[in-house]
């Protein structure tokens, strides 16, 4: 939907595995097969129209080890859109060496449910701008719960938090962005959790992206439209070319949707 | 033409790497420095900044560097929290910038459909006559990457302007210096065509 009053553009954000600093693509957890080199992809979607990416280590947070830095490097040196590194980061000292490496943004999710400290403590070292939470979201007996360390299936956990609750405690300790995944939706491709993302979007003042559930262009025209997230994230879709970034954007300006083209 | 010799002033920030990473890919070698011999024999000089304002004129005001910068006469590019520290005032923090340009940059307001950080893609206008070789190449209204909480208002400096509630100053130019609000580094090739113009630049402002 556009809005007159501003002439931002919603966002169409790839997300990328990262394991030993190849892209890989997980059929179940343990199964991972590499599908391509991490500078070779994230050109690739940066010249399909991408307007930001966020690669993910997905072997960091669970095995608590730090994200290796040196391939953030290598993508910072050739590409020129924004750029998110999640997973493995539960210090200021982690975020800073993935900042100084190039990154623009870091993402934090089961460390700042450990620590909730660590968000405001990101965000007076580096400014909100670059602290995004990221928030693993179970709709369960009539409620939305958040979960930890779902990279792992064996160790995912309640983390006895309201999603809302937790929504407005990131906010207030300083987050600059919130990356809400619904985990009901994710990875059936039936459509974005629309409900969920506008009832969050109803108590979030920060820029809010939606994950978890695209499986056609008609869904980002939904999530958009009816949740009014600023970003969608998505993976599988893009990978499997499914569903082209050029066409997508080509489809949401003509269901008069602002997009960066 | 000998190649440009870019100072990058150290202002305290991280994430200094992407803005070294555009400028080599323009065929640059900036050399990343807090020195003030560098800065002031450099061909051309980058203000970069993330982080907060307050804590960045503390860093270069400790260096001595605040008083001397607006005396700078080559082409002087402020990036982002750089541009704002090019206003007189920030009410991040309530605190003096560089004085090079007369006006208070401010908070800008949450409203429906309006978040705060103003983060990605907007549309970059025009606000002049784009007469300026800054902007070769440049389109109008072409999008570019924003991240920030604070804005500085239009005035006659204003070379191009942004909406994101209210209407802000997204580059603006006096003299020799030149401010982009925004991150010409992450905004794709328009941002690319920005740097390069900016290591061209004649620094002929009417202001």
């Amino acid at each position: 939907m556009s809005n007159a009053s501003t002439g931002l553009a919603k966002r169409i954000i790839p997300c990328l595995d990262v394991r030993d600093g190849k892209v890989v693509k997980g059929v179940q957890f343990r199964e991972h097969r590499i599908v391509g080199d991490i500078v070779e992809l994230s050109m690739r979607y940066r010249d399909a129209g991408a307007d930001e990416l966020v690669l993910y280590d997905i072997t960091a947070s669970p095995e608590s080890r730090l994200v290796d830095v040196s391939w953030v490097e290598r993508i910072a040196r050739v590409i020129d859109i924004p750029f998110c590194v999640a997973g493995g980061i539960r210090s200021v000292e982690a975020a800073r060496r993935v900042l100084n490496s190039g990154a623009d943004k870091i993402s934090v999710n089961s460390p700042a449910i450990q620590n909730p400290q660590l968000i405001q403590q990101l965000a007076e070292a580096f400014g909100s701008q670059c602290v995004v939470v990221g928030i693993d979201s179970l709709q369960m007996n009539g409620d939305y719960l958040v979960k930890k360390m779902t990279g792992d299936p064996d160790k995912t956990a309640d983390a006895g938090l309201r999603t809302l609750d937790w929504v407005e405690q990131v906010q207030a300790l300083g987050a600059g962005e919130i990356v809400l995944n619904c985990m009901n939706q994710d990875g059936v491709r039936q459509g974005y959790d629309v409900p969920q993302l506008a009832l969050v979007r109803s108590i979030c003042q920060i820029p809010l992206i939606a994950s978890g559930g695209a499986g056609q262009a008609s869904h980002f025209r939904d999530v958009f439209q009816h949740a009014e997230v600023d970003g969608a994230l998505a993976a599988s879709i893009f990978h499997n070319q499914t569903l082209a970034i050029p066409d997508l954007k080509t489809f949401l300006t003509t269901e008069s949707i602002t997009v960066r083209t | 033409m000998n190649a440009p010799e870019v100072a990058i002033i150290d202002s305290g920030g991280a994430n200094i790497n992407s803005i070294v990473f555009a400028l080599e890919r323009l065929g640059c070698t900036p050399v990343f420095t807090q020195d003030w011999d560098q800065i002031q024999n450099a061909s051309h000089v980058v203000l970069p900044g993330v982080g907060a304002a307050a804590a960045a004129m503390t860093h270069l005001t400790a260096l001595g560097l605040a008083e001397k910068i607006p005396r700078l006469t080559q082409p002087v590019l402020g990036i982002c929290l750089g541009m704002q520290l090019l206003f007189e005032r920030s009410e991040e923090g309530d605190v003096a910038g560089l004085g090079v340009i007369p006006d208070t940059v401010g908070k800008m307001s949450h409203a429906p459909g309006i978040t705060i950080p103003h983060m990605g893609w907007n549309q970059n206008q025009f606000a002049q006559v784009p007469v300026d070789s800054m902007f070769n190449g440049i389109p109008d209204n072409g999008f570019a990457y924003f991240v920030h909480s604070f804005s500085a208002p239009l005035g006659p400096w204003t070379i191009a302007k942004c909406r994101h509630g209210a209407w802000f100053s997204s580059m603006v130019c006096v003299r020799n210096f030149v401010g982009i609000q925004f991150h010409p580094e992450r905004s794709g090739a328009l941002g690319s065509e920005l740097l390069k113009n900016f290591l061209q630049w004649e620094c002929v402002s009417r202001v």
